[in-house]
């Protein structure tokens, strides 16, 4: 079958290209491709769902017409095995195979499982679908889940353990470095998010890490004990495997797009191809607060990575140089947000602002480089972080009103007039 | 299209706009019963800022490119036929990336609902109803092209 647009990836980056794509060309043929065989939804939402805070049908992205009202033919539940650059065609696992003149790869990422001692293919499992939300669920739903463990104290690893103990199981979370989210974080904020998940009767175990799982004797698929790399045993009914995600490349095994840690792309978010893009989770993108390439694994860099590429394919010229690390978290809802660096690198003539309130559970830090902000923490105090991160964005200095930047209420007004009047008339930002 | 312009240098900081906002999105739509018993009473969407002697209300601007509905992981924010930026209350899981990303600090959180909250351009009534309670042209509507002011 000939198509003249195809994304693979069925989720925020693929979404977003095609609804960028739908913009500007409302008859070329299109099709989204994934071998997950659901109308898509929100990865995002999943410990929402696991919890219980949102019913099945919430987890979707987009309304039940969506494909339909947009002309898209979808191939749902079709694993891509392979990528022909040459012939410009897709191979699906049923033999198939699909052409295009123009492609996006949004094909996002896999939970990487280190290899340990006693893991089979059956005894853990992992976060990151909603298929593995549905088997989690079906595991406590079936049986007495007392006690369980959680392997990595990134974000994904402790919404899962949130999620966890709302069923009132009993959770140890286990990560290898000296804190948890130390990818986004700083030391303050990262403590502050261990002694909420603490103080709601999560176990935080941090400096060590799994050596080996002890599985029942009558059952290798259950899990009896896990045993820590300092010799501590912890009773274990469920173990759940949450230390990162790796770009899903496999399909693009011999061919000759440019891969580093992930695809690399341009600021239009093509490939060394001409007329294939990447975006999301499986791709390098611009960070413009650190001026490298690097995987930006966030569901907003994939959706708008993704529309960038699909102007693009739709012959609608268009770059994408915002990207930058940002978080938006929330811990039994005290909300955390982060953007941009976490601490002050050495070099440079780096200004820090902090403000610790530890009985309000209020910690806020900005740091600035020659008064341009370029990194931002705020837990417990986050509303209009977005007009924080928007000077960011613009490069904007903050010499006359740096003083106002700390307070809760922080807002436009203190900006110079003249700022002000561009934002306000959309010039900036 | 049209679009809310802030006229700062005209606004006496009444907050008659705040005001106005909780009566349009009011179950009773009635002044007097929105404030004393309507329970929870809603929340204004636009917000007086002040730093006297300057003040002006601002609200979300329905940006031609909303970061902020191509960052929700929920789909509850999104762009309706008349390019105005709603929030589908229903589908919000209160998980904040629209306030991390919105530039003007426009959207409020209900924190009882634990969902977003914004302006929704009083899509029902015609006119935005902070615009036509402005007493002194602070807040007008205006003409703009399809990519903004
Ligand atoms: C539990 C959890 C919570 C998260 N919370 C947040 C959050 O709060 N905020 C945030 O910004 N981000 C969050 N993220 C990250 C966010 O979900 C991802 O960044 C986002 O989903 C990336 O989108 P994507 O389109 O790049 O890829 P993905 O969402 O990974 O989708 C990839 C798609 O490609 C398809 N695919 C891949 N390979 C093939 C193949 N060979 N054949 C067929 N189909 C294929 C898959 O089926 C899937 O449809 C969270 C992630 C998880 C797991």
């Amino acid at each position: 079958m000939d198509f003249d647009y195809l994304i693979i990836g069925n989720s925020s980056g693929g979404i977003g290209g095609a609804e960028a794509i739908r913009k500007y060309d409302k008859k070329g043929t299109l099709a989204i491709i994934s071998d997950e065989p659901v109308h898509t939804y929100s990865r995002a939402l999943i410990p929402y769902y696991l919890k219980g805070n949102i019913t099945y049908d919430k987890l979707y992205y987009r309304p039940s017409n969506f494909y339909n009202k947009n002309n898209i033919q979808t191939f749902l539940g079709k694993k891509i095995i392979k990528l022909d650059v040459k012939s410009r065609a897709i191979i699906l696992e049923d033999g198939e195979s699909l052409n295009f003149k123009e492609l996006l790869i949004a094909s996002g990422g896999v939970p990487f499982v280190p290899p340990i001692k006693g893991l089979n293919q059956n005894n853990y499992f992992t976060f990151t679908s909603v298929d593995d939300a549905n088997k989690i669920k079906d595991k406590i739903e079936s049986g007495h889940i007392q006690k369980a463990v959680v392997l990595g104290g990134g974000l994904i690893g402790l919404l899962a353990a949130e999620a966890l103990s709302s069923f009132n199981i009993e959770v140890s979370v286990v990560e290898l470095a000296e804190r948890v989210l130390i990818k986004v974080l700083d030391n303050i904020s990262s403590k502050i998010c261990e002694e909420i998940l603490e103080e709601n009767g999560i176990r935080v175990i941090t400096g060590h890490t799994i050596s080996e799982v002890i599985n029942n004797p009558d059952d290798p698929d259950k899990i009896d004990k896990i045993i820590l790399d300092n010799n501590e045993k912890l009773d274990c009914d469920l173990l759940i495997i949450a230390i990162g995600v790796r770009p899903r490349l496999d399909f693009l095994k011999d061919t000759e797009i440019n891969i580093n840690r992930g695809i690399v792309v341009d600021n239009h978010m093509q490939t060394n191809i001409p007329g294939i893009y990447a975006c999301g989770d499986c791709a390098e993108i611009y960070d413009f607060i650190l001026d490298i390439k690097k995987l930006t694994p966030l569901w907003p860099t994939a959706y708008i990575g993704g529309m960038i590429a699909g102007f693009n394919m739709a012959g609608h010229n268009k770059e994408f140089t915002m990207g930058m690390n940002m978080n938006s978290m929330k811990f039994f809802g005290i909300p955390v947000m982060s953007g941009g660096l976490i601490e002050k690198p050495d070099d440079g003539n780096y200004e820090v602002l902090t403000r610790y309130e530890p009985e309000n559970m209020i910690y806020k830090k900005i740091i600035l480089k020659d008064n341009i902000v370029k990194g931002i923490i705020s837990v417990n105090s986050i509303d209009r972080t977005g007009i924080i991160i928007g000077l960011m964005r613009n490069n904007i200095d903050v010499s006359s009103f740096k003083a106002h930047l700390m307070s809760d209420d922080f807002d436009l007004i203190y900006f110079p007039r003249e700022i002000r009047n561009e934002i306000f008339t959309g010039r900036l930002l | 299209m049209k679009r809310i312009q802030i006229n700062e240098d005209v606004c006496i900081g009444c907050r008659l706009c705040e005001v106005w906002c909780i009566v349009a999105h009011s179950k009773s739509k009635d002044i007097i019963k929105a404030f004393k018993q309507e329970k929870p009473r809603p929340i204004a969407m636009i917000r007086v800022q002040e730093d006297i002697p300057i003040s002006f209300g601002a609200q979300c601007r329905h940006c031609p490119e909303p970061i902020c509905v191509f960052s929700c992981i929920s789909g509850a924010l999104y762009i309706d036929e008349n390019g105005i930026v709603l929030h589908n209350s229903k589908k919000c899981v209160g998980c904040w990336t629209c306030i991390l990303v919105c530039p003007y600090g426009a959207i409020m959180r209900n924190e009882d609902e634990k969902t977003a909250l914004k302006c929704d351009f009083c899509m029902e009534q015609g006119t935005p109803s902070c615009v036509e309670h402005c007493p002194n042209e602070g807040l007008t509507l205006v003409e703009v092209s399809e990519n903004g002011f």
